[in-house]
């Protein structure tokens, strides 16, 4: 099937089979390996990306759902280089160990932020309970999400 | 430009690699393409035990265009090396567990490969095969050596049978711990190129370059300049990606230089966790003599984990369990028996805490039954009973440096506010059917470094080099893998150099370009290869020093002239340093008694649990950890390490069960083997105390597997408390505690 997905503002035409999953249009076709793969069960969320906006697990979405779709991967969050708010905070308050959570985790609390600007830490634990992290026992992920949620609303 | 005085150890410096994690720039195994390359699978045993009778290639598929590899294709020594070299890198006549590799396919599609997976029949005669530690040490069969036995140890400190007479109380209990799974959300992979011309090249994501190197070697029977181990960026190991990684890189490579062809082979989630190591499972006996005061007499235990159907690492994984069952406490006849013994189940394999969190866990849970037998507070009995400086561990080890558990113990009962809170949930429980409080404690060590000998016959060796820039380049095989090994060792450099800490890079773990420094295992690498690395360091000024290049307060602009003139002259500026024992440190391997290991970390862990007597579900509302770690080299890397081996820990206890079915795991996917997730966890709190140890840098000892080893006793105590329960095996499971509480 032909499909049109704009992918961190950049088009993209590929003619793909009915079966590719979107996360392997990402990595495979497109080339973006930032979006990572850890279950292919949709239980993990290293594959989350952002949908029209939205935070899915693209390991969990065909490819071709994504036709005439704006597909955000984590290499798309920075802008000219300036990290997005969410990426420093991970980066600043340790969020992050092995890293290979981090990209889902990053772009899942982005999503969780667009919706609740000021979460509590209660609201950051549920709001990123569809992610696993098995290094940092997200104690500090939960401080990033924080960092970042005080610099989004500063700025 | 002055060098740099204030201090960097001690300071939560951002992580080196951190922007290229946030930004999703890092290049894990999966994310490496190389031209022409190909995708490798395995097949494996459907069953435990058996004799291969034939292999099938069925279906309609285009066999001509795969690359096949049996046994038959090995040209070196069919084993995965290790220990004793038992396990075969593919099984030839016999399968000796479920999942076992049997053949390898290669080809360009990776959609048709796992057609052609599923195409291959393996025919195995079935042969009895043993799931039980009962049945291995009851010998029902025979199924590995002469006796089902990998390894057994003794640890006899004077006499516990000149005890039992005259002891007031004898008290006995029998604790049960499960498998685990690592679960690193990177899962296993390496890519391989290999011909007879240049040898065999392999990337990956592991933990330990040269133990991949060693088994590649064997393998091929090719010499050491031919094969080359480089590490991927790692998405976690927790020391699941220890030894199978050896076995993955064979795979890859064996079908990488028949097929001519470089072969990506990443396992997929629900192999990896069917196939790969998980922690031992174990159960362990005590008897313990204790007289009305609360001292303890003797301590008799007995400690077997099962090992899985090959040696692989059980035999140092029980050594690590049997020298620390016997805790942080003083007693003069203590006994410990202990075995691994085979079974059908995969190998289990190394796992942060490597036996420890086992016999630790059994050990803190009968304390409290000491305890209560006596009539003291569970506090009380261990202060009666800590060890001191000056006395004796259970192999005999002389405390040496200044040790106030009791102080910890204070501590950390005031930090979790145990005692105010014990009343308090006397109370509440006293009016609440349905939801019980409870909180409860653990008091352990867990020994820094590799046991024993270990060391002495590693022979660490770390490198560090200058360029003409005066920047500096860490040389180790010590493996980034999360726990912040670039960011702390380049702490040590910089502090030892004086220099900033951007100033300090790490080479890439590649074994045509880095030393040995041994595997990142074992709470090893900031306390040995640190130190080696603040050696090495310091070497390298010395260098300069003695070239009369720079004298010792030198500022950094000095620094860099005296780099570019000296490797003008001599090409480069490198340093080496070995490892050497502290001195007055001994071990006797024949009668496993001496220095166990250099050094300690000391702890006390304290958890409060809610019981929900509805579900049966225990949550976790509040946990302390509070340990004394010599000198903390970066805060946060490091309460992040605790944080997260208690969250570990926390699944280890009350979640995480592996269901065994005829020795085939049958929960192998992450919707049914349930690990923490951010709400099943509490604040996990954590606090240091410092106490420098003198042959670790800036002090430092290894805390890595430490936070491991507590939790689970402390919660199981802390639902005893809760609900009057006595609770001995974990994972404890709400339908495990439901049949429990209505038995």
């Amino acid at each position: 099937m032909k499909i049109n997905v704009t992918i961190n503002g950049q088009a993209h035409e590929a003619d793909v089979e009915p079966r590719l999953l979107l996360v392997h249009l990402i990595r495979d076709v497109v080339g973006l390996t930032g979006t990572h793969v850890g279950c292919e069960t949709s239980i993990c969320g290293a594959c989350t990306v952002h949908l029209n906006g939205r935070a899915v697990k693209s390991c969990t979405v065909l490819a071709v759902q994504a036709n005439g779709a704006e597909v955000t991967t984590i290499e798309g969050l920075a802008n000219n280089g300036q990290l997005h708010a969410v990426q420093e905070g991970f980066w600043e308050c340790h969020g992050l160990q092995c890293g290979y959570c981090t990209p889902g985790m990053i772009m899942a609390s982005c999503a969780l932020l667009k919706d609740n600007p000021n979460p509590s830490e209660g609201e950051i634990r549920h709001g990123l309970e569809g992610n696993l992290c098995r290094c940092t026992g997200y104690q500090n992920i939960v401080e990033s999400v924080k960092y970042a949620a005080n610099k989004l609303q500063g700025a | 430009m002055s060098t740099n005085q204030t201090q960097i150890v001690g300071q939560s410096i951002q992580r080196k690699e951190g922007r290229d994690k946030v930004t999703g720039a890092m290049r894990y195994v999966d994310d490496l393409l190389f031209p022409e390359m190909w995708f490798g699978a395995t097949v494996r045993s459907p069953i435990a035990r058996g004799r291969i009778r034939s292999i099938e290639f069925t279906g309609n598929l285009p066999w001509h265009e795969f690359t096949i590899v049996t046994a038959k294709d090995i040209s070196g020594q069919n084993c995965t090396a290790l220990i004793l070299d038992d396990q075969p890198c593919l099984a030839d006549k016999f399968v000796n567990h479920a999942e076992e590799p049997v053949v390898l396919l290669a080809h360009p599609d990776k959609y048709l490969l796992e057609e052609a997976r599923r195409a291959v029949k393996i025919d195995i005669e079935p042969l009895p095969a043993l799931f039980t530690m009962d049945d291995a040490l009851n010998q029902t069969e025979i199924i590995w050596g002469d006796d089902n036995v990998f390894k057994t140890f003794l640890v006899e400190k004077g006499n516990v049978d000149d005890v039992w007479a005259s002891a007031d109380f004898i008290v006995e209990g029998e604790y049960e711990t499960g498998a685990q799974e690592q679960l690193y959300i990177e899962p296993n992979g390496m890519i391989a190129m290999a011909n007879a011309d240049d040898g065999v090249t392999v990337w990956g994501s592991l933990q330990c370059p040269y133990y991949v190197h060693k088994a590649l070697l064997k393998l091929f029977g090719l010499p050491p300049d031919k094969v080359r181990v480089i590490q991927a960026a790692t998405g976690g190991g927790f020391g699941g990606k220890e030894e199978y990684p050896s076995m993955i890189a064979g795979h890859a490579a064996l079908l990488a230089w028949k097929a001519g062809k470089p072969v990506k082979l990443i396992y997929d989630r629900a192999e990896d966790m069917a196939a790969t190591t998980k922690r031992h499972p174990s159960r362990t006996r005590h008897r313990t003599a204790v007289n009305k005061d609360g001292k303890l007499l003797a301590m008799d235990i007995e400690f077997v984990i099962d090992g899985g159907a090959y040696a692989t690492l059980s035999s140092v994984v029980l050594s690590r369990g049997t020298i620390h069952a016997a805790g942080p406490y003083a007693c003069d006849n203590v006994r410990v028996r202990s075995k691994a013994v085979a079974t059908n189940h995969p190998p289990h394999g190394a796992f942060r805490g490597f036996g420890a969190p086992q016999s630790i866990f059994a050990l803190e849970r009968h304390l409290n039954k000491v305890a209560a037998t006596v009539g003291l507070r569970p506090e009380e009995l261990r202060r009666r009973n800590f060890l001191h400086e000056g006395q004796t561990t259970a192999t005999g080890q002389v405390i040496r440096e200044k040790l106030d558990l009791d102080g910890l113990l204070t501590r950390a009962l005031e930090l979790s506010d145990y005692h105010a809170k014990k009343e308090r949930f006397a109370e509440h429980n006293a009016t609440n059917a349905t939801q019980k409080k409870g909180i409860g404690f653990a008091t352990f060590l867990h020994g820094a470094g590799f046991t024993g000998s270990g060391e002495r016959f590693l022979e660490s060796v770390v490198g560090i080099e200058a360029t003409a820039t005066g920047n500096v380049c860490i040389l180790v095989a010590s493996t980034e893998i999360g726990q912040g090994t670039n960011t702390i060792l380049s702490q040590i450099a910089a502090e030892a150099l004086r220099l900033d800490y951007e100033m300090i890079e790490l080479a890439q773990p590649d074994t045509a370009n880095v030393p040995n420094s041994g595997p990142t295992v074992a709470s090893r690498t900031c306390m040995i290869v640190g130190k080696l690395v603040e050696s090495a360091a310091l070497g390298l000024k010395q260098t300069l020093v003695q070239s009369g290049l720079l004298t010792d307060d030198y500022s950094l602009d000095e620094w860099r002239q005296a780099c570019a003139i000296y490797i003008a002259e001599h090409g480069a500026l490198k340093s080496f340093s070995k490892y050497e024992a502290p001195p007055n440190i001994f071990w006797n391997d024949e009668t496993y008694q001496g220095d166990a290991y250099g050094a300690y970390a000391w702890a006390v862990y304290v958890a409060e649990v809610t019981v929900n007597l509805v579900t049966y579900e225990t949550r976790v509302d509040d946990f302390v950890a509070l340990q004394e770690v010599g000198k903390v080299i970066n805060p946060v890397l490091a309460a992040g390490q605790i944080e997260g081996g208690v969250a570990q820990a926390i699944g280890y206890a009350l979640y995480e069960n592996v269901v065994w079915d005829n020795g085939t795991m049958r929960n192998n996917q992450m919707t049914n083997y349930i690990m923490p997730t951010s709400e099943d966890l509490p604040p996990i709190r954590v606090f240091f105390e410092e106490n420098p140890y003198t042959y670790g840098p800036s002090g430092a000892k290894g805390i890595g597997e430490l936070p491991m080893d507590g939790p689970a006793p402390a919660i199981l105590n802390a639902i005893e408390s809760a609900i009057g329960v006595r609770v001995n095996c974990i994972p404890l499971l709400p339908e495990t505690l439901m049949k429990v509480m209505n038995a």
